[in-house]
């Protein structure tokens, strides 16, 4: 883990309100990043002290790139939105467990994105092309309209991909799990990013079928490294760590299995 | 070339390498940033407050930014003393440095059993009492915003206490100076200041509270000035040593502190902007010293002019 200066190589909007940006690391890092695993971006106005948690959407160890995509919300992502190829931006990471994708190889994985739970989606679907033969993904994106940024990137790693619309301009209408319904599969295991209502429902999808699934939560964070206790989850067991029932989303996380998170 | 300037600084009786130390509950015990700084750099170790039993802490959200600075309500969760010792103070003790445990409790009674609990302990230099957070409802605070309470939870804790003690102490209060005696008159070794400002943040779309405690305690850069104020002023009226905190950034804020009269300075919310900070802090203390040919950094402990 460091903290390092990258390289912008890339940054663009995608669609409205979904931007893209990738960046080269210095030849000094060793950054070994997993699918899942996040990065503090820090906003070169130092009135912003805090770094802004992003997960990371696509790596290129060979290059060394890693691409982020983002929702600009307020201030400090929207300053990102002005950072130009050649521009430098200050990194924390990699950070948070990842998935492990060792637990997932050999299975039917359905990946369910939510609107900006989409991007952490598509490392863990590149990661598992490479997971043996057996291994069979579905990705089922949930969008508010017919704008599906990276639909088509997930296909290309060989996903089957499923699109829901809240508006119903494409895919189907409704959410994540009315499209996985609508097209029938039973997978064997699932993971997902999105909105809070989502992942409850995915937790409760999960118990029904009685397969393990993994969420990646999210939560107001500090330090982003373990140190500051800002960005907790209530537990159903004692967390090692604290001995308390709250893990660290930061470091016990953003991954979790669902069963061992109460969100309600 | 001369000799390097002697950068060692003595609280209470214990001997410091540096004067530059970490914020309580900004560094954990020193596990998660030893990652990133070498821990024998620095002149201590402060960890983060633990009480007789675990704490759960408050809900989430627990921490916001603000301009130049953040807000959080952690609400002291912590794993509890048994933990503390078994892993955080085992973990500690391979590194030569001094460790500082930050105590919090919810009554005398509970601040007492931690302290009788620490006097066993070899491994612990000296003990900082948390009567200062803003972010738990009971106890807390409240000794920390009465000087009779104060004084007297001070007196308690000295009588049993087997190190040294530094009372920290709350910037949310009228008179500093007058919290500064009533800890020195109840016989602490030291003081130290500040503890976070109460703040708040409302999110104006959804028109409610950012933090889940509604209120919180701000750090960070912009409570600096605050910070060296009260430092300066709370040097001014005691003559046990002070160490200083609030918004430390650089090398020259910490030299501000120590002129406006603080004997060691901690690093706090700035070391989640910069994770590499309490060493460059060290490393720029002394090149500040060696360009002004300034031969030991006690000589700048309330050196301001005027
Ligand atoms: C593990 C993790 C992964 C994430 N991955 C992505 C991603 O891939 N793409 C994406 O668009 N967003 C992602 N987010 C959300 C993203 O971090 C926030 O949108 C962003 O921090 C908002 O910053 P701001 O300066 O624009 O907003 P402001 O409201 O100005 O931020 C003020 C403070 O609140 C924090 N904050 C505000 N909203 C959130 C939030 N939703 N989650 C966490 N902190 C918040 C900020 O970090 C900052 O400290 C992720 C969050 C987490 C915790
Ligand atoms: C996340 C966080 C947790 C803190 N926890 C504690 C604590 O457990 N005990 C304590 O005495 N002070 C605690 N503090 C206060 C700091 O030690 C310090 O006094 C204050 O933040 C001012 O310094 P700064 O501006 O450099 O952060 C905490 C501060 C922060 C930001
Ligand atoms: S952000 Fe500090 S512990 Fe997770």
């Amino acid at each position: 883990m460091d903290k390092i200066t990258a390289l912008v190589t890339e940054s663009a909007e995608l669609t409205p309100g979904i931007q893209s940006l990738t960046v080269r690391l210095p030849e000094s890092t060793d950054w070994d990043v997993r699918p899942g695993q996040f990065a503090g971006l820090y906003p070169a106005d130092g009135s912003m002290l805090l770094m802004r948690p992003i997960s990371v959407c696509r790596w290129d160890p060979a290059r060394r790139e890693l691409r982020f995509v983002y929702r600009p919300a307020g201030a400090g992502t929207r300053s990102f939105t002005a950072l130009r190829e050649g521009d430098t931006i200050d990194l924390l990471g990699p950070l948070g467990n990842g998935y492990d994708t060792e637990a997932l190889a050999g299975r039917h994985v359905l990946l369910l994105g939510g609107g900006i739970g989409v991007p952490p989606m598509l490392e863990l679907a590149a990661a598992l092309r490479n997971a043996g033969a057996e291994t069979q993904v579905t990705a089922a994106l949930g969008y508010r309209t017919d704008e599906l940024f990276l639909a088509e990137d997930f296909r290309e790693t060989g996903a089957e991909v499923l699109i829901a619309t809240e508006d119903g301009t494409a895919g189907t209408k409704g959410t994540v799990l009315d499209a996985v319904r609508e097209a029938g599969i039973r997978p064997d295991a699932v993971c997902a990013c999105g909105p809070m209502p989502m992942l409850r429902a995915v937790k409760r999808y999960a118990e029904e079928l009685g397969i393990d699934a993994w969420l990646s939560l999210e939560e107001r964070m500090a330090c982003g490294v373990g140190a500051c206790l800002g960005c907790v989850v209530k537990t159903r067991e004692t967390d090692a760590h604290s001995h308390v029932k709250n893990a660290r989303i930061c470091t016990e996380g953003p991954v979790f299995a669902a069963r061992e998170v109460e969100i309600g | 070339m001369s000799a390097r300037p002697d950068m060692s600084v003595t609280i209470a009786g214990v001997t410091l390498k540096n004067p530059v130390m970490t914020a309580s509950g900004t560094f954990g015990s020193g596990m998660e940033y030893g990652q990133f700084v070498d821990l024998n750099r620095l002149g201590a170790v402060v960890t983060k407050g633990v009480a007789n039993q675990p704490w759960e802490g408050n809900p989430t959200p627990r921490v916001t930014e603000v301009y130049g600075g953040m807000l959080n309500a952690i609400g002291l969760q912590n794993p509890g003393i048994d933990v503390f010792i078994e892993r955080d103070l085992a973990f500690l003790s391979q590194y030569d440095t001094k460790v500082i445990v930050n105590v919090c409790g919810h009554t005398e009674e509970e601040y007492l059993e931690v302290v009788e609990r620490l006097a066993e302990e070899k491994r612990v230099d000296m003990l900082e009492i948390n009567v200062s957070c803003p972010n738990v409802k009971e106890g807390a605070i409240a000794f920390g915003q009465k000087p009779d309470a104060l004084c007297r939870i001070t007196e308690r804790i000295k009588k049993i206490a087997a190190q040294p003690v530094i009372m920290k102490l709350t910037p949310n209060v009228t008179d500093i100076a007058e919290m500064a005696r009533a800890a020195e008159a109840g016989g602490a070794d030291a003081i130290s200041l500040i503890n976070t400002l109460t703040g708040m943040k409302i999110d104006i779309e959804r028109r409610c509270f950012v933090l889940a405690n509604r209120t919180g305690g701000m750090s960070g850069p912009a409570i600096k000035p605050i910070a060296v104020r009260m430092v300066w002023q709370a040097a001014q009226a005691v003559q046990i040593p002070v160490i200083g905190m609030g918004g430390i950034a650089s090398a020259e804020d910490a030299v501000e502190f120590l002129l406006a009269g603080a004997s060691a300075v901690a690093v706090g919310a700035m070391n989640f902007h910069d994770p590499y900070l309490t060493e460059k802090v060290a490393d720029g203390i002394e090149a500040y010293l060696v360009r002004h040919g300034i031969g030991r950094v006690t000589d700048l402990i309330g050196a301001v002019n005027g």
